[in-house]
């Protein structure tokens, strides 16, 4: 390997009561596809924002081609040939592709010329983009190009991408990392960030593994399986029990024809949605986000009203039932949304255990609450789901991500649901949280409850769910047994890369 | 920041401190009771600086204020007026806290209370010269009823067209003012008044009268009322899983709706209780302390529990303290006027402060200020 690009050494970046970076080291060679890994909180994102300039280091040095690297802010950074793409994109709806790079250009050129210049860059790397289409148009996969393009035309040394894959159908992350290893055999190094251990696999030369702060091992992830990468996260070994294989139960919720308006203008109606769901079994509902998923959980818990017979639980028509209701017939719901939807961030565990607890658990008699119970609920959940807070009067909103939703989903699995609903119960939990739901799901299930999974994690859908289906633009994939299932089906249901897949021809 | 007191944490550049707000992981209990008292400390300091830009002497008109109607001369004419002027802020106040507190903005308790006010005095009159004991249970119920279908109108329109119930009730406020004024100088106009606008005087019909049940305490049905709605409110929202919903949605509306809280239910409900409480202040002051229908007989109690409200921190004891803490200003105030020759609108400015001030100091609920060591440039 020739000498490193970008070097860094005994890099530390402390905040009040805690220390996100504890002296990291790491080199990203010339052309080297590097990964960094690692749980929520264990400092990927002030390590780059530290590199991009958006964050200044305690102590430590960086070197760049050799000399000192201290970049002041993002544009020092860039200047000397770091760009980075970002997890949420930054561009204007109205505005088209090429006035959204003028946007964000030093001193742009005029517009006709860099069209030109946008069309040739998107040839050459296999990224497909007109530049004068308006960017509300583009799918999610689309708006990633345009951010990509826009690092691209600084000519970078080092591009930095944070968790590209997590808006992507599997097509579209084909055609990106077609793109990436283009530019890695033209020098250019990546630094890639992302938790989805089997694509940093394909994909990456190398793998940093920081875990509270430190950089805990280095490994070569083409030979080191996902499952040991995992562990070096964590730290811990994980364990997900296999589960047996069972006969299909008795149907516990029969979806007949649900159609549904979104009551966001933005949002998406559901279109015609025919599936059942049997006790004892796991369904998979995949789907790149804002095809239907939140108004398919809101029709499902009550929040949004349909015809009666659209939706029976064990043969009654409930679809005409508010949220209470229905939990009150065993039809329990936990949102994609931990702050705000499943959770009132400044209410504590207790009175939010009572949110959905209240009748099911006989938290309260006569409209009167009973605070003792309520807690004594609270505590249930914290202990038997491991949430890391000094108690039930905490705030919720003081707890980090993975715990709250432990807590939330812990909520609705102790309350013994006939059928569960859940919307991506691991996003943004870190991976021992996220064993540990899943875990609970299957147990769930294994009990004899029906359990409908929506999530992006096609991963997770693949290893607990017995059938999958894919939401795309409202409408519902036929429903097909997992077991069966390639990834290039899965991404067809999905909806394919939106007709982008002739780029590399 | 948000610290009007605090001058000195302000330093230039290149000083070796600054200051910055920090989110706190959950609201401080300490900041929370103690912020209204900073904030009524920093208002006397505001205000005494106020009044002496006014050419008065500021510790004399603070101390004017809050020491002479307790303490002063005439203690024992000012201290009935405490309960007599807190009853009716405190009763409309707790009202407004519930709607407060789920987010549902009723800024019109001031033309509830005067609707509740011709409702009763309505049926008083009606029953004038009836010598009977049904009269002011009648008079209760109808003030109450009064209030609440005033209150109701712009519940009723948030929830079928989705008005917006702040601008609504407010403009019913002036609505209700015409029609008091319609009231005054006509249907209730007092037959034997020869011919001055008015109606007759309540206090002189004793089937009618909201007298002091203790004689020259203050101590009126309205100031019962306000009591038992404290208790009430204190014990919902503490205990009942309506309280418990009124919260919720205030603080996450979507997680009360995913709860299976039904909005529209709970905005009549709020819209519904606080005008009732006004419409039974109105009524209680009609035939008390004010005693007949007249032009001028709304004060701005109603815009002034808005204030009392939140300087209780939209809790029912918080209320009590903070109705009682106006109700002071305002005596205060008026001996000031009187005995200082203070404008008015001081007066009014002095109490506005205490709201903005409060407003301000509520930061440190939720935030904390720290000093750090300017960073060393790069």
């Amino acid at each position: 390997m020739t000498a490193p690009l970008l070097a860094i050494s005994g890099l530390t970046k402390a905040y009040p009561g805690v220390v996100a970076n504890d002296s990291v080291s790491l080199d990203i060679a010339g052309g080297e596809v590097h990964a960094l890994l690692g749980e929520n909180g264990a400092g990927k994102s002030t390590l780059v924002k530290m590199i991009y300039g958006l964050v200044k280091p305690d102590s430590g040095t960086m070197t760049l081609h050799g000399a000192p690297f201290v970049p002041g802010e993002p544009r020092a950074a860039r200047a000397a040939g770091v760009a980075m793409v970002f997890q949420h994109f930054s561009l204007f709806d109205a505005l088209s592709v090429a006035e959204n790079i003028a946007l964000g250009m030093e001193s742009p050129p005029p517009l006709r010329d860099l069209s030109r210049r946008i069309r040739d860059v998107s040839e050459t790397y296999g990224l497909p983009l007109d530049p004068h289409r308006i960017v509300g148009d583009l799918s999610a996969g689309e708006r990633q190009r345009v951010e990509i393009l826009r690092c691209l035309l600084q000519n970078p040394r080092l591009l930095i991408m944070d968790e590209p894959t997590s808006v992507l159908t599997p097509q579209e992350v084909a055609i990106l990392f077609q793109t990436l290893r283009k530019l890695a055999a033209e020098g250019v190094s990546i630094l890639y960030i992302s938790h989805k251990l089997e694509e940093i696999r394909t994909l990456c030369d190398r793998a940093t593994i920081l875990r509270q702060g430190r950089n805990v091992a280095t490994c070569n992830p083409r030979e080191t399986t996902a499952r040991e990468m995992a562990e070096m996260m964590v730290g811990t070994t994980l364990d997900v029990t296999a589960r047996p294989a069972r006969a299909p139960g008795a149907t516990a919720l029969d979806i007949t024809g649900l159609s549904l308006a979104s009551p966001n203008r933005f949002g998406t109606a559901l279109k015609n949605l025919h599936f059942t769901l049997a006790e004892g079994e796991i369904l998979g509902i995949g789907g790149v986000a804002g095809n239907g998923q939140d108004e398919l959980l809101a029709a499902l818990s009550g929040e949004l009203r349909s015809a009666p017979g659209a939706i029976r639980l064990k043969g009654r028509p409930v679809g005409a039932l508010g949220p209470a209701a229905r939990r009150r017939l065993g039809l329990l719901t936990a949102p994609e949304e931990r702050l705000g939807h499943a959770a009132a961030p400044d209410m504590s565990l207790t009175e939010n255990a009572l949110m959905t607890g209240a009748e099911r658990e006989g938290l309260m008699a006569r409209g009167f609450i009973s605070w003792a119970a309520a807690q004594d609920f609270a505590a249930r959940i914290i202990s038997r789901f491991d949430v890391r807070t000094p108690g039930p009067d905490t705030a919720a909103r003081a707890l980090s991500g993975g715990n709250l939703q432990k807590f939330v989903i812990g909520r609705e699995v102790l309350q013994r649901p006939e059928v569960l609903i859940v919307n991506q119960p691991t996003w943004g939990v870190d991976a021992a949280a996220a064993v540990a739901i899943r875990q609970a799901l299957l147990d769930l299930a294994a009990d004899g409850a029906a359990i409908l999974c929506i999530s992006q994690d096609l991963d997770e859908l693949m290893e607990i769910a017995d059938r999958f289906g894919a939401l795309n633009e409202g409408r519902l994939s036929d429903i097909r047994p997992t077991h069966a299932l390639s990834l290039q089906e899965i991404g067809l249901m999905m909806g394919g890369a939106h007709g982008m897949e002739v780029a590399h021809a | 920041m948000g610290d009007g007191g605090s001058a000195p944490l302000h330093r230039h550049e290149g000083a070796p401190m600054r200051v910055r707000l920090e989110k706190r992981p959950q609201p401080s209990r300490r900041w929370l009771y103690l912020s209204p008292l900073l904030a009524v400390l920093v208002t006397m300091l505001a205000g005494g600086a106020l009044f002496a830009a006014l050419g008065k002497n500021p510790v004399e008109a603070i101390a004017t204020i809050f020491w002479e109607p307790l303490f002063g001369e005439f203690a024992f004419y000012y201290r009935p007026q405490l309960l007599v002027k807190g009853a009716p802020l405190v009763l409309i106040a707790i009202g407004l806290s519930l709607g407060f507190r789920a987010g549902v903005w009723n800024i019109g308790a001031e033309g509830q209370y005067i609707i509740g006010a011709l409702a009763g005095a309505g049926v008083g009159l009606a029953f004038y010269p009836l010598d009977a004991w049904f009269v002011f249970p009648l008079m209760v119920i109808a003030g109450a009823i009064g209030g609440l279908a005033w209150g109701m109108i712009p519940g009723l329109l948030r929830v079928r067209f989705g008005t917006n119930e702040i601008l609504v009730s407010l403009m019913l406020v002036y609505v209700a003012e015409k029609l008091l004024a319609a009231m005054a100088l006509g249907p209730m106009k007092n037959p034997e008044g020869m011919g001055f606008p008015g109606s007759r005087n309540l206090q002189q019909y004793p089937s009618a009268h909201n007298a002091d049940l203790i004689a020259d305490t203050g101590m009126h049905w309205g100031a019962v009322a306000a009591l038992i709605a404290v208790i009430f409110a204190y014990i919902l929202l503490g205990r009942h899983v309506l309280g418990y919903h009124i919260r919720l949605t205030g603080q996450a509306p979507r997680a009360a709706r995913f709860a299976g809280v039904d909005p529209a239910r709970l905005v009549l409900f709020c819209l519904g209780v606080s005008g009732a409480l006004a419409g039974l202040a109105g009524m209680f002051e009609v035939s008390g302390p004010a005693g007949q229908v007249s032009i001028d007989f709304n004060v701005g109690y109603g815009f002034t529990a808005i204030i009392v409200a939140f300087l209780g921190r939209l809790h029912p004891f918080g209320i009590a303290l903070a109705g009682l803490l106006m109700a002071l200003t305002y005596i205060g105030g008026e001996i000031a006027q009187s005995n200082l020759g203070l404008p008015a609108a001081a007066i009014q400015m002095f109490q506005g402060m205490l709201l903005f001030f409060l407003l301000a100091v509520d930061l440190l609920t939720n935030y904390r200020l720290r000093l750090l060591p300017r960073p060393e440039t790069a």
